[in-house]
Protein backbone atom coordinates (compact mmCIF):
# COMPACT_ATOMS: atom_id res chain seq x y z
CA UNK A 1 0.00 0.00 0.00
CA UNK A 2 1.57 3.06 -1.39
CA UNK A 3 0.26 6.49 1.43
CA UNK A 4 4.01 7.87 1.42
CA UNK A 5 2.08 10.71 -0.73
CA UNK A 6 -0.07 11.62 1.83
CA UNK A 7 2.93 12.45 4.21
CA UNK A 8 5.63 14.54 3.43
CA UNK A 9 9.09 12.92 4.09
CA UNK A 10 11.98 15.58 5.40
CA UNK A 11 15.39 14.20 6.01
CA UNK A 12 16.24 15.31 9.52
CA UNK A 13 19.64 17.08 10.37
CA UNK A 14 21.97 15.41 12.45
CA UNK A 15 20.89 17.20 15.46
CA UNK A 16 17.23 16.54 14.54
CA UNK A 17 18.33 12.70 14.99
CA UNK A 18 20.34 12.87 17.52
CA UNK A 19 16.87 15.03 19.52
CA UNK A 20 14.49 11.97 18.41
CA UNK A 21 16.59 9.52 20.03
CA UNK A 22 17.38 11.34 23.07
CA UNK A 23 13.80 11.57 23.70
CA UNK A 24 12.71 7.85 23.09
CA UNK A 25 15.73 7.03 26.01
CA UNK A 26 15.98 7.90 29.52
CA UNK A 27 18.31 10.85 29.50
CA UNK A 28 19.45 9.21 32.99
CA UNK A 29 20.73 6.33 34.32
CA UNK A 30 21.38 4.60 37.85
CA UNK A 31 24.22 2.57 38.24
CA UNK A 32 24.41 -0.29 40.83
CA UNK A 33 27.15 1.18 42.50
CA UNK A 34 28.68 -2.47 43.49
CA UNK A 35 28.01 -3.00 39.68
CA UNK A 36 31.52 -2.97 38.20
CA UNK A 37 34.10 -5.82 38.42
CA UNK A 38 37.49 -5.22 39.37
CA UNK A 39 37.36 -4.05 42.90
CA UNK A 40 36.99 -5.85 46.23
CA UNK B 1 7.00 19.02 37.99
CA UNK B 2 7.80 22.52 35.87
CA UNK B 3 6.38 24.60 38.73
CA UNK B 4 8.99 22.78 41.55
CA UNK B 5 12.15 24.36 42.87
CA UNK B 6 15.22 22.25 42.67
CA UNK B 7 18.62 21.95 43.09
CA UNK B 8 21.62 19.74 43.50
CA UNK B 9 21.76 18.18 46.43
CA UNK B 10 24.83 19.51 48.34
CA UNK B 11 26.01 15.51 49.36
CA UNK B 12 25.95 14.88 45.30
CA UNK B 13 29.50 14.88 43.44
CA UNK B 14 28.88 16.09 39.79
CA UNK B 15 31.51 15.00 37.35
CA UNK B 16 31.71 16.26 33.99
CA UNK B 17 32.90 13.60 31.08
CA UNK B 18 32.58 13.52 27.93
CA UNK B 19 29.28 12.39 27.16
CA UNK B 20 27.48 13.63 30.16
CA UNK B 21 28.65 13.46 33.39
CA UNK B 22 28.35 11.71 36.65
CA UNK B 23 26.90 11.95 39.74
CA UNK B 24 27.50 10.60 43.20
CA UNK B 25 25.58 10.73 46.46
CA UNK B 26 28.12 10.33 49.23
CA UNK B 27 25.05 9.77 51.42
CA UNK B 28 23.52 7.13 49.63
CA UNK B 29 26.19 5.97 47.49
CA UNK B 30 24.20 5.73 44.63
CA UNK B 31 25.39 6.82 41.35
CA UNK B 32 23.63 7.96 38.08
CA UNK B 33 25.14 8.50 34.71
CA UNK B 34 23.37 11.52 33.00
CA UNK B 35 23.63 10.92 29.42
CA UNK B 36 23.41 14.36 27.48
CA UNK B 37 25.66 17.46 28.29
CA UNK B 38 22.33 19.04 28.03
CA UNK B 39 21.17 17.51 30.77
CA UNK B 40 24.18 18.35 32.47
CA UNK B 41 23.77 21.87 31.99
CA UNK B 42 20.15 21.98 33.45
CA UNK B 43 21.27 20.39 36.52
CA UNK B 44 23.79 22.35 37.36
CA UNK B 45 21.41 26.20 36.03
CA UNK B 46 18.20 24.58 38.64
CA UNK B 47 19.97 26.39 41.90
CA UNK B 48 19.73 29.71 39.50
CA UNK B 49 16.14 29.78 38.81
CA UNK B 50 12.95 29.56 40.89
CA UNK B 51 11.38 26.95 38.79
CA UNK B 52 12.51 23.64 36.04
CA UNK B 53 10.34 25.31 33.64
CA UNK B 54 12.27 28.21 34.08
CA UNK B 55 15.87 26.37 34.03
CA UNK B 56 14.80 24.77 30.94
CA UNK B 57 13.88 28.09 29.09
CA UNK B 58 16.93 29.68 30.35
CA UNK B 59 18.99 26.76 29.24
CA UNK B 60 17.45 26.92 25.43
CA UNK B 61 15.72 23.45 25.67
CA UNK B 62 13.16 23.09 23.01
CA UNK B 63 9.80 22.72 24.40
CA UNK B 64 9.13 19.27 22.57
CA UNK B 65 12.38 17.92 24.51
CA UNK B 66 10.66 18.78 27.89
CA UNK B 67 9.05 15.53 28.84
CA UNK B 68 11.90 13.86 28.19
CA UNK B 69 13.93 16.10 30.64
CA UNK B 70 10.80 16.32 33.38
CA UNK B 71 11.18 12.41 33.68
CA UNK B 72 14.89 13.25 34.00
CA UNK B 73 14.80 15.45 36.32
CA UNK B 74 11.90 13.42 38.35
CA UNK B 75 14.22 10.31 38.58
CA UNK B 76 16.69 12.01 39.69
CA UNK B 77 14.97 13.90 42.33
CA UNK B 78 13.46 10.63 43.30
CA UNK B 79 16.76 9.40 43.82
CA UNK B 80 17.79 12.05 46.20
CA UNK B 81 20.88 13.64 42.98
CA UNK B 82 18.12 16.49 43.11
CA UNK B 83 16.34 18.15 46.47
CA UNK B 84 14.16 20.95 46.83
CA UNK B 85 16.12 23.76 48.46
CA UNK B 86 14.78 25.97 51.70
CA UNK B 87 14.02 29.38 50.40
CA UNK B 88 16.20 32.04 51.26
CA UNK B 89 13.56 35.44 52.12
CA UNK C 1 25.29 13.67 19.56
CA UNK C 2 23.69 10.10 19.87
CA UNK C 3 24.28 8.48 23.62
CA UNK C 4 25.93 5.50 23.28
CA UNK C 5 24.88 3.00 26.07
CA UNK C 6 26.17 3.39 29.21
CA UNK C 7 28.28 0.64 29.31
CA UNK C 8 29.65 1.09 26.00
CA UNK C 9 30.89 4.66 27.37
CA UNK C 10 32.43 3.01 30.23
CA UNK C 11 33.85 0.23 28.26
CA UNK C 12 35.80 3.32 26.87
CA UNK C 13 36.92 4.16 29.57
CA UNK C 14 36.60 7.52 31.46
CA UNK C 15 38.89 10.60 32.39
CA UNK C 16 39.37 9.13 35.80
CA UNK C 17 38.22 5.86 37.96
CA UNK C 18 34.93 5.45 39.66
CA UNK C 19 36.03 4.08 42.13
CA UNK C 20 39.68 1.95 43.00
CA UNK C 21 40.97 -0.46 45.41
CA UNK C 22 43.75 0.11 46.88
CA UNK C 23 45.86 -2.56 49.03
CA UNK C 24 47.53 -0.41 51.74
CA UNK C 25 49.74 -3.21 53.14
CA UNK C 26 50.66 -6.75 52.20
CA UNK C 27 50.96 -7.39 55.93
CA UNK C 28 48.29 -9.66 57.06
CA UNK C 29 48.03 -11.33 60.28
CA UNK C 30 46.05 -14.27 58.76
CA UNK C 31 47.04 -16.79 56.03
CA UNK C 32 44.20 -17.20 54.00
CA UNK C 33 44.44 -19.88 50.95
CA UNK C 34 42.89 -18.70 48.10
CA UNK C 35 44.52 -14.77 49.18
CA UNK C 36 44.34 -12.94 46.09
CA UNK C 37 47.42 -11.15 47.09
CA UNK C 38 49.75 -13.50 48.54
CA UNK C 39 50.19 -11.47 51.71
CA UNK C 40 51.09 -12.11 54.91
CA UNK C 41 54.81 -10.07 55.33
CA UNK C 42 54.96 -6.73 54.94
CA UNK C 43 56.89 -4.93 51.55
CA UNK C 44 59.75 -3.03 53.03
CA UNK C 45 59.22 -0.30 49.88
CA UNK C 46 55.40 0.16 50.93
CA UNK C 47 54.43 3.46 50.64
CA UNK C 48 55.34 6.21 53.16
CA UNK C 49 52.11 8.59 54.79
CA UNK C 50 53.76 11.17 53.36
CA UNK C 51 53.40 8.90 49.57
CA UNK C 52 50.47 7.58 50.63
CA UNK C 53 48.72 11.37 51.03
CA UNK C 54 50.22 12.46 48.04
CA UNK C 55 47.69 9.57 46.28
CA UNK C 56 45.07 10.86 48.11
CA UNK C 57 45.40 14.68 46.88
CA UNK C 58 45.49 13.36 43.55
CA UNK C 59 42.34 11.49 43.40
CA UNK C 60 40.82 14.12 45.20
CA UNK C 61 41.64 16.35 41.92
CA UNK C 62 40.40 13.28 39.79
CA UNK C 63 37.17 13.34 41.70
CA UNK C 64 37.54 9.33 42.35
CA UNK C 65 34.40 9.43 43.98
CA UNK C 66 35.68 6.35 46.54
CA UNK C 67 38.29 3.93 47.26
CA UNK C 68 38.38 0.58 48.18
CA UNK C 69 40.79 -0.12 50.64
CA UNK C 70 42.50 -3.35 51.79
CA UNK C 71 45.43 -5.74 51.69
CA UNK C 72 46.38 -7.88 53.60
CA UNK C 73 44.81 -6.68 56.67
CA UNK C 74 44.81 -2.46 55.72
CA UNK C 75 44.36 -1.85 59.50
CA UNK C 76 47.68 -3.17 60.21
CA UNK C 77 48.99 0.30 58.58
CA UNK C 78 50.06 2.47 61.69
CA UNK C 79 48.38 5.77 59.94
CA UNK C 80 45.25 3.62 59.14
CA UNK C 81 43.17 5.96 60.82
CA UNK C 82 45.23 9.16 59.82
CA UNK C 83 44.65 7.85 55.83
CA UNK C 84 40.97 7.18 55.88
CA UNK C 85 39.98 10.24 58.12
CA UNK C 86 42.33 12.46 55.19
CA UNK C 87 40.29 10.71 52.73
CA UNK C 88 36.92 11.12 54.00
CA UNK C 89 37.82 15.18 54.85
CA UNK C 90 38.77 15.79 51.61
CA UNK C 91 35.94 14.22 49.26
CA UNK C 92 36.74 10.82 48.97
CA UNK C 93 34.82 7.91 50.51
CA UNK C 94 36.13 5.01 51.79
CA UNK C 95 35.34 1.84 51.70
CA UNK C 96 37.75 -0.91 53.54
CA UNK C 97 38.12 -4.58 53.88
CA UNK C 98 39.11 -5.74 56.81
CA UNK C 99 39.39 -9.90 58.35
CA UNK C 100 37.82 -7.68 61.47
CA UNK C 101 41.04 -8.92 64.30
CA UNK C 102 42.05 -5.04 64.95
CA UNK C 103 38.38 -4.16 64.70
CA UNK C 104 38.06 -3.81 68.39
CA UNK C 105 35.35 -1.69 70.79
CA UNK C 106 37.61 1.47 70.39
CA UNK C 107 37.62 1.46 66.53
CA UNK C 108 34.47 0.09 65.89
CA UNK C 109 33.29 3.36 68.47
CA UNK C 110 36.03 5.60 66.10
CA UNK C 111 34.48 4.28 62.91
CA UNK C 112 30.94 4.80 64.04
CA UNK C 113 31.92 8.65 64.50
CA UNK C 114 33.06 8.72 60.31
CA UNK C 115 30.85 9.82 57.75
CA UNK C 116 31.47 8.66 54.29
CA UNK C 117 32.94 5.65 55.75
CA UNK C 118 31.69 1.97 54.53
CA UNK C 119 32.70 -1.41 56.82
CA UNK C 120 33.20 -4.75 54.82
CA UNK C 121 34.38 -7.48 56.87
CA UNK C 122 35.19 -11.18 55.09
CA UNK C 123 33.65 -13.84 56.13
CA UNK C 124 33.82 -17.95 54.24
CA UNK C 125 31.71 -19.86 56.11
CA UNK C 126 28.17 -19.61 58.71
CA UNK C 127 30.54 -21.53 61.18
CA UNK C 128 33.82 -21.99 62.45
CA UNK C 129 34.98 -25.07 60.69
CA UNK C 130 33.76 -23.76 57.08
CA UNK C 131 35.36 -20.28 57.49
CA UNK C 132 38.35 -21.10 59.55
CA UNK C 133 38.95 -24.05 57.06
CA UNK C 134 39.71 -21.58 54.63
CA UNK C 135 40.80 -18.46 56.45
CA UNK C 136 42.62 -20.14 59.37
CA UNK C 137 42.23 -20.79 63.17
CA UNK C 138 40.28 -18.28 65.26
CA UNK C 139 39.63 -16.19 61.94
CA UNK C 140 35.62 -16.92 62.03
CA UNK C 141 35.56 -15.56 65.96
CA UNK C 142 37.61 -12.28 64.79
CA UNK C 143 34.82 -11.82 62.37
CA UNK C 144 31.67 -11.97 64.27
CA UNK C 145 33.59 -10.26 67.49
CA UNK C 146 34.32 -7.21 64.85
CA UNK C 147 30.33 -7.73 63.77
CA UNK C 148 29.40 -7.41 67.69
CA UNK C 149 31.92 -4.04 68.14
CA UNK C 150 30.09 -2.76 65.08
CA UNK C 151 26.99 -3.32 66.10
CA UNK C 152 27.20 -2.48 69.71
CA UNK C 153 28.77 0.70 68.51
CA UNK C 154 25.84 1.90 66.84
CA UNK C 155 28.16 1.91 63.29
CA UNK C 156 24.93 0.82 61.41
CA UNK C 157 24.75 -1.34 58.36
CA UNK C 158 27.92 -2.86 57.16
CA UNK C 159 29.10 -5.32 54.67
CA UNK C 160 29.84 -8.62 55.05
CA UNK C 161 31.44 -9.94 52.28
CA UNK C 162 31.97 -13.97 51.25
CA UNK C 163 34.09 -15.67 48.46
CA UNK C 164 31.75 -18.30 46.96
CA UNK C 165 33.44 -21.31 47.67
CA UNK C 166 32.95 -25.32 46.83
CA UNK C 167 32.68 -25.84 50.39
CA UNK C 168 30.13 -22.65 51.08
CA UNK C 169 27.86 -22.62 48.26
CA UNK C 170 24.89 -24.29 50.75
CA UNK C 171 25.27 -21.64 52.65
CA UNK C 172 24.41 -19.10 50.97
CA UNK C 173 20.85 -18.89 53.01
CA UNK C 174 22.40 -18.76 56.04
CA UNK C 175 25.10 -16.13 55.17
CA UNK C 176 21.83 -14.04 54.21
CA UNK C 177 20.21 -14.82 57.12
CA UNK C 178 23.67 -13.64 59.44
CA UNK C 179 23.61 -10.44 57.36
CA UNK C 180 19.92 -9.90 58.39
CA UNK C 181 20.58 -10.51 61.71
CA UNK C 182 22.58 -7.77 61.98
CA UNK C 183 20.94 -5.51 59.71
CA UNK C 184 24.24 -5.78 57.16
CA UNK C 185 24.53 -6.08 53.82
CA UNK C 186 25.24 -9.62 52.29
CA UNK C 187 28.07 -9.22 49.61
CA UNK C 188 29.34 -12.37 47.82
CA UNK C 189 31.97 -12.39 45.37
CA UNK C 190 33.66 -15.12 42.94
CA UNK C 191 36.50 -16.90 43.60
CA UNK C 192 39.86 -16.03 40.92
CA UNK C 193 42.42 -18.00 40.68
CA UNK C 194 44.92 -15.04 41.72
CA UNK C 195 47.69 -14.96 44.91
CA UNK C 196 47.20 -17.64 46.42
CA UNK C 197 44.32 -18.72 44.82
CA UNK C 198 46.18 -20.10 41.88
CA UNK C 199 46.98 -23.13 44.18
CA UNK C 200 43.72 -23.97 45.94
CA UNK C 201 41.76 -23.25 42.84
CA UNK C 202 41.26 -26.64 41.78
CA UNK C 203 39.58 -27.63 45.49
CA UNK C 204 37.95 -24.60 46.08
CA UNK C 205 36.40 -23.43 42.90
CA UNK C 206 32.75 -24.29 42.50
CA UNK C 207 31.59 -27.26 40.09
CA UNK C 208 29.70 -25.99 37.00
CA UNK C 209 26.38 -27.92 39.31
CA UNK C 210 27.35 -25.32 41.91
CA UNK C 211 27.71 -22.16 39.48
CA UNK C 212 24.00 -23.06 38.08
CA UNK C 213 23.05 -22.98 41.91
CA UNK C 214 24.75 -20.15 42.80
CA UNK C 215 23.19 -18.06 39.69
CA UNK C 216 19.55 -19.18 40.59
CA UNK C 217 20.08 -18.26 44.29
CA UNK C 218 21.32 -14.69 43.24
CA UNK C 219 18.14 -14.38 40.65
CA UNK C 220 15.39 -15.81 43.59
CA UNK C 221 16.91 -14.63 46.20
CA UNK C 222 19.50 -11.56 45.66
CA UNK C 223 17.49 -8.74 46.03
CA UNK C 224 19.65 -7.02 47.94
CA UNK C 225 22.55 -8.65 47.86
CA UNK C 226 25.54 -7.43 46.57
CA UNK C 227 27.78 -8.88 44.01
CA UNK C 228 30.51 -6.89 42.62
CA UNK C 229 29.72 -7.66 39.36
CA UNK C 230 32.05 -10.50 39.67
CA UNK C 231 29.61 -13.49 38.39
CA UNK C 232 28.80 -11.72 34.91
CA UNK C 233 29.95 -15.19 33.86
CA UNK C 234 27.10 -16.83 34.69
CA UNK C 235 25.02 -14.47 32.35
CA UNK C 236 25.05 -17.31 29.57
CA UNK C 237 22.59 -19.36 31.87
CA UNK C 238 19.90 -17.00 31.01
CA UNK C 239 18.22 -13.67 32.36
CA UNK C 240 21.55 -11.55 33.33
CA UNK C 241 21.84 -10.90 36.57
CA UNK C 242 21.70 -7.28 37.93
CA UNK C 243 25.00 -5.26 37.39
CA UNK C 244 26.68 -3.72 34.35
CA UNK C 245 28.02 -6.92 33.67
CA UNK C 246 31.61 -5.93 32.42
CA UNK C 247 34.78 -5.62 33.57
CA UNK C 248 35.92 -2.11 34.51
CA UNK C 249 39.43 -3.52 35.54
CA UNK C 250 41.49 -0.45 33.39
CA UNK C 251 38.37 1.34 32.11
CA UNK C 252 36.71 2.39 35.57
CA UNK C 253 38.79 0.91 38.50
CA UNK C 254 42.36 -0.23 38.91
CA UNK C 255 43.97 -1.12 42.02
CA UNK C 256 47.42 0.68 43.66
CA UNK C 257 48.60 -1.85 45.57
CA UNK C 258 51.04 -1.71 48.48
CA UNK C 259 54.24 -0.16 47.27
CA UNK C 260 52.38 2.00 44.79
CA UNK C 261 52.20 -0.24 41.43
CA UNK C 262 49.29 0.26 39.21
CA UNK C 263 47.59 -2.97 38.36
CA UNK C 264 44.14 -3.02 36.04
CA UNK C 265 42.56 -4.97 38.85
CA UNK C 266 43.52 -6.31 42.36
CA UNK C 267 42.84 -10.01 40.96
CA UNK C 268 46.13 -9.31 37.96
CA UNK C 269 48.63 -8.59 40.33
CA UNK C 270 51.18 -9.31 37.38
CA UNK C 271 53.85 -7.75 34.70
CA UNK C 272 51.31 -8.59 32.21
CA UNK C 273 48.64 -6.08 33.61
CA UNK C 274 50.72 -3.86 35.48
CA UNK C 275 49.93 0.01 34.07
CA UNK C 276 53.10 1.58 36.01
CA UNK C 277 53.89 2.92 39.73
CA UNK C 278 52.56 5.97 41.13
CA UNK C 279 56.07 7.20 42.06
CA UNK C 280 56.44 7.89 38.67
CA UNK C 281 56.95 11.32 37.39
CA UNK C 282 53.08 11.64 36.68
CA UNK C 283 51.68 10.20 39.17
CA UNK C 284 48.60 7.81 39.38
CA UNK C 285 46.89 10.43 37.11
CA UNK C 286 49.72 9.77 34.44
CA UNK C 287 49.17 6.18 34.41
CA UNK C 288 45.18 5.79 34.35
CA UNK C 289 44.87 8.66 31.61
CA UNK C 290 47.92 7.44 29.24
CA UNK C 291 49.42 4.28 30.02
CA UNK C 292 49.62 1.53 27.28
CA UNK C 293 48.15 -1.00 29.24
CA UNK C 294 45.06 0.97 30.06
CA UNK C 295 44.97 2.62 26.52
CA UNK C 296 44.83 -1.40 25.00
CA UNK C 297 41.97 -2.24 27.84
CA UNK C 298 39.78 0.83 26.34
CA UNK C 299 40.05 -0.86 23.34
CA UNK C 300 37.34 -2.59 22.16
CA UNK C 301 38.34 -5.78 22.59
CA UNK C 302 38.19 -9.16 20.74
CA UNK C 303 35.70 -12.33 21.34
CA UNK C 304 38.13 -14.26 19.66
CA UNK C 305 37.65 -17.77 20.05
CA UNK C 306 34.38 -16.83 21.23
CA UNK C 307 32.90 -15.19 18.78
CA UNK C 308 30.99 -18.00 17.42
CA UNK C 309 29.04 -18.75 20.59
CA UNK C 310 26.05 -17.39 21.46
CA UNK C 311 26.30 -16.84 24.96
CA UNK C 312 29.05 -14.15 24.28
CA UNK C 313 27.06 -10.98 24.41
CA UNK C 314 25.87 -11.94 27.55
CA UNK C 315 28.80 -13.58 29.53
CA UNK C 316 31.41 -10.83 27.73
CA UNK C 317 33.85 -14.04 27.81
CA UNK C 318 34.01 -14.14 31.32
CA UNK C 319 37.20 -12.71 33.61
CA UNK C 320 40.41 -11.96 32.33
CA UNK C 321 42.37 -13.09 35.56
CA UNK C 322 40.55 -16.37 35.81
CA UNK C 323 41.78 -16.91 32.32
CA UNK C 324 45.21 -15.48 32.78
CA UNK C 325 46.10 -17.41 36.00
CA UNK C 326 44.64 -20.73 34.36
CA UNK C 327 46.63 -20.21 31.55
CA UNK C 328 43.63 -19.88 28.61
CA UNK C 329 43.92 -17.11 25.90
CA UNK C 330 42.52 -13.57 26.99
CA UNK C 331 40.04 -14.06 24.11
CA UNK C 332 38.64 -17.09 24.57
CA UNK C 333 36.61 -18.59 27.16
CA UNK C 334 36.64 -18.36 31.04
CA UNK C 335 37.71 -21.26 32.73
CA UNK C 336 34.59 -21.37 34.35
CA UNK C 337 32.35 -21.46 31.26
CA UNK C 338 28.94 -22.89 31.84
CA UNK C 339 29.20 -24.60 28.62
CA UNK C 340 32.08 -25.83 29.06
CA UNK C 341 34.46 -24.47 26.87
CA UNK C 342 36.80 -23.85 29.18
CA UNK C 343 36.72 -27.15 30.99
CA UNK C 344 37.65 -28.63 27.05
CA UNK C 345 40.67 -26.47 26.58
CA UNK C 346 42.20 -27.05 30.01
CA UNK C 347 41.89 -30.49 29.57
CA UNK C 348 43.51 -30.36 26.09
CA UNK C 349 46.24 -28.92 27.07
CA UNK C 350 46.73 -30.71 30.54
CA UNK C 351 49.44 -32.69 29.60
CA UNK C 352 51.59 -30.47 27.40
CA UNK C 353 51.00 -27.65 29.24
CA UNK C 354 53.53 -25.22 30.29
CA UNK C 355 53.72 -23.67 33.99
CA UNK C 356 50.45 -21.31 34.28
CA UNK C 357 51.38 -17.14 35.00
CA UNK C 358 52.68 -17.05 38.90
CA UNK C 359 51.89 -14.11 41.26
CA UNK C 360 54.33 -11.24 40.50
CA UNK C 361 55.14 -11.22 44.44
CA UNK C 362 54.67 -13.19 47.22
CA UNK C 363 54.37 -12.20 50.44
CA UNK C 364 53.14 -15.23 52.01
CA UNK C 365 54.90 -16.20 55.67
CA UNK C 366 56.78 -18.85 55.48
CA UNK C 367 56.02 -20.11 58.80
CA UNK C 368 52.22 -20.04 57.74
CA UNK C 369 51.72 -23.26 57.40
CA UNK C 370 48.87 -23.40 54.76
CA UNK C 371 45.39 -24.81 55.80
CA UNK C 372 45.02 -28.82 54.73
CA UNK C 373 42.74 -28.88 51.28
CA UNK C 374 40.64 -31.04 52.86
CA UNK C 375 36.93 -31.71 53.81
CA UNK C 376 36.38 -31.33 57.55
Amino acid sequence: MDDVATEPTVEPTTADAADELIEDELLVEEISIDGMCGVY
Amino acid sequence: MLGRRLALDPNVALRPEPFGALAYHYGTRRLVFLKHPDVVRVVQALGDHDSVAATLTACAIAEARWPSFVAALSALADSGVLHEPALIS
Amino acid sequence: MSPRSLVEQLKGGLDAPICLTWELTYACNLACVHCLSSSGRRDRRELTTAEAIAVLDELRALQVFYVNLGGGEPMLRRDFFELVTYAVHNGIGVKFSTNGTYLDATAARRLATMDYLDVQISLDGVDGPTNDHVRGVGSYTAARRAMDHLADAGFGPFKISVVVTRHNVDQLDEFKALADGYGAQLRVTRLRPSGRGADSWAELHPTNDQQRQIYHWLLGHGDGVLTGDSFFHLNALGEPLPGLNMCGAGRVVCLIDPIGDVYACPFVIHDEFKAGSVRDPGGFTHIWRDSDLFRDLRQPQSAGACASCGSYDACQGGCMAAKFFTGLALDGPDPECVDGHGETLLAAAGATAGATPRPAMDHSRPGAQPVALTRR
